[in-house]
């Protein structure tokens, strides 16, 4: 299993909205939902390698910022075309005040 | 006589397009503050919930206003805004509901998509694809499916497309052919094998529906069923092709920045609203996630970054014809605009006249 690693305070990411988290040559995405819970997928579009988190969070859903593509961020379903192949998605928790990701 | 580029997404211009980097490649933005971002980004049912209730209703209520006056001078003026409603504004409408910025409902946005390629005479699923890719690869020779001003250029055709002659028709047999035997080798190049079912289901649909169309003006041997259904096509696409022109028509080929390629151009309220302010297309291009009605304010906020914006529709169209007329005789001619003083430097990269293909 691999470890958690830290990624930000909570406060840095705002409620329903997601940023760029890069780890070791990868890039991910971290998502907080309406209610503050935190999810991660991997950070590239699966269509064209766009970094969703230029991207708007809509509820459950990442629509990618190239061409509105839409994924379920908590389960990594793609759900609009032309996003067609699911994400890749990520354990993510609170610990003492900050987001951490299972990665 | 100058020699015509190869526009196929299958020939030559696409493997130099890939070699080069100019497909899928990094593009200019202007920086916007996220949380700016946002905001504008933010999805609302209210505007096209409006504006949709408005353009359905218009159309009703002159298509009844038509058929009731047929055969009289009064159905005329009922017919030329018929016309336009249905074969102008559906572009827009399919446009904005395919990026699924219209509405915050998405069910909203396929049903309005559905309806709107349905007018347009566009199948819904091959021209999503089509449009991801202009999208990815924005007037770039070899990769864009959607380039309508060719080099050099036919204006003759370009002319004649105000009255769907023969963009009607070609449009009409493509879903025939696609209705018979799907994607063909060019549209297979965007169009995943997994979506074929889907493009052929919808082509033999709205084949069928045309067809139906025609067939009730053979038994009443009267052409207001063509009046009605895909006639608007033919003699009411005049304003979509009207503004449609200036997106990008007399701009740069081949670069990697939405304002050496496209044009936006300030333009009346019934324009506008007709055309879902996608006269504000640097910056729809820039970023296609902005709904349209909030394209003036994304406009405000950039516009410093961004050369003038054409103060009218004639003011776009005396530059658009003056380097259409130019690109006959000097393919690698393109109307290029200052930018302001305080806007970052146009991304150098592959928009000089060099980087073109040697005229042979
Ligand atoms: S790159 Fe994400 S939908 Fe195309």
């Amino acid at each position: 299993m691999s470890e958690w690693v830290d990624v930000c305070a909570i406060g840095e990411i705002e409620e329903e909205d997601v940023i760029r988290f890069d780890h070791v040559g990868r890039t991910f995405a971290v998502y907080r939902d309406e209610d503050g819970t935190p999810f991660c997928t991997d950070g590239l579009c699966t269509h064209e390698q766009v970094h969703l988190a230029d991207g708007l969070v809509l509820d459950d859903e990442i629509e990618c910022p190239k061409h509105n593509g839409r994924f379920n961020y908590k389960t990594g379903a793609a759900l609009r075309t032309p996003a067609c192949v699911a994400l890749t998605t990520y354990p993510a928790r609170i610990a003492e005040g900050r987001i951490q990701v299972q990665v | 006589m100058t020699p015509a580029r190869d526009y196929s997404l299958i020939g030559p211009e696409r493997d130099r397009a890939i070699a080069i980097g100019l497909a899928s490649a990094e593009w200019y933005h202007t920086d916007v503050p996220r949380k700016v971002m946002k905001g504008l980004m933010r999805r609302n049912d209210g505007p096209a919930t409006r504006d949709t209730i408005l353009w359905l209703g218009l159309l009703l209520l002159t298509g009844i206003g038509g058929i009731a006056t047929w055969g009289t001078w009064w159905a005329v003026p009922f017919f030329l805004v018929y016309g336009v409603l249905y074969g102008s504004a559906c572009d827009s409408r399919w446009h904005e509901c395919g990026h699924g910025t219209a509405f915050k409902t998405q069910s909203k946005n396929d049903w309005v998509y559905a309806l709107a390629s349905f007018m347009v005479l566009r199948n819904p699923v091959a021209w999503r694809w089509s449009h991801a890719r202009h999208h990815t690869d924005t007037i770039i020779v070899g990769r864009d499916p959607e380039i309508t001003v060719m080099r050099p250029p036919d204006i003759a055709r370009k002319a004649l497309a105000f009255v769907g002659i023969p963009d009607a028709f070609v449009h009409f047999g493509v879903l025939v052919r696609q209705a018979i035997s799907g994607p063909n080798a060019e549209e297979a190049d965007y169009i995943p094998e997994s979506e074929v079912p889907k493009v052929m289901f919808w082509a033999r649909l709205f084949v069928g529906l045309h067809l139906v169309a025609l067939l009730l003006a053979l038994l009443t041997w009267s052409i207001l069923p063509l009046m009605l259904i895909g006639g608007p096509r033919i003699y009411g696409t005049w304003h979509m092709v009207l503004v449609g022109l200036l997106q990008h028509g007399g701009l740069a080929e081949d670069v990697l920045d939405h304002r050496l390629n496209s044009r936006t151009v300030y333009m009346n309220p019934v324009s506008r609203w007709l055309y879902w302010n996608m006269n504000y297309h640097v910056e729809h291009h820039m970023f296609p996630m902005v709904p349209y009605h909030a394209l003036p304010a994304l406009h405000e906020l950039i516009k410093d970054d961004l050369p003038p914006a054409n103060p009218s529709i004639p003011h776009a169209y005396a530059e658009m014809i003056a380097a259409v007329l130019r690109q006959r005789t000097e393919p690698g001619y393109f109307a290029r605009r200052a930018l302001p003083p305080g806007a970052k430097p146009y991304v150098e990269a592959f928009h000089t006249e060099t980087s073109l293909p040697e005229a042979s």
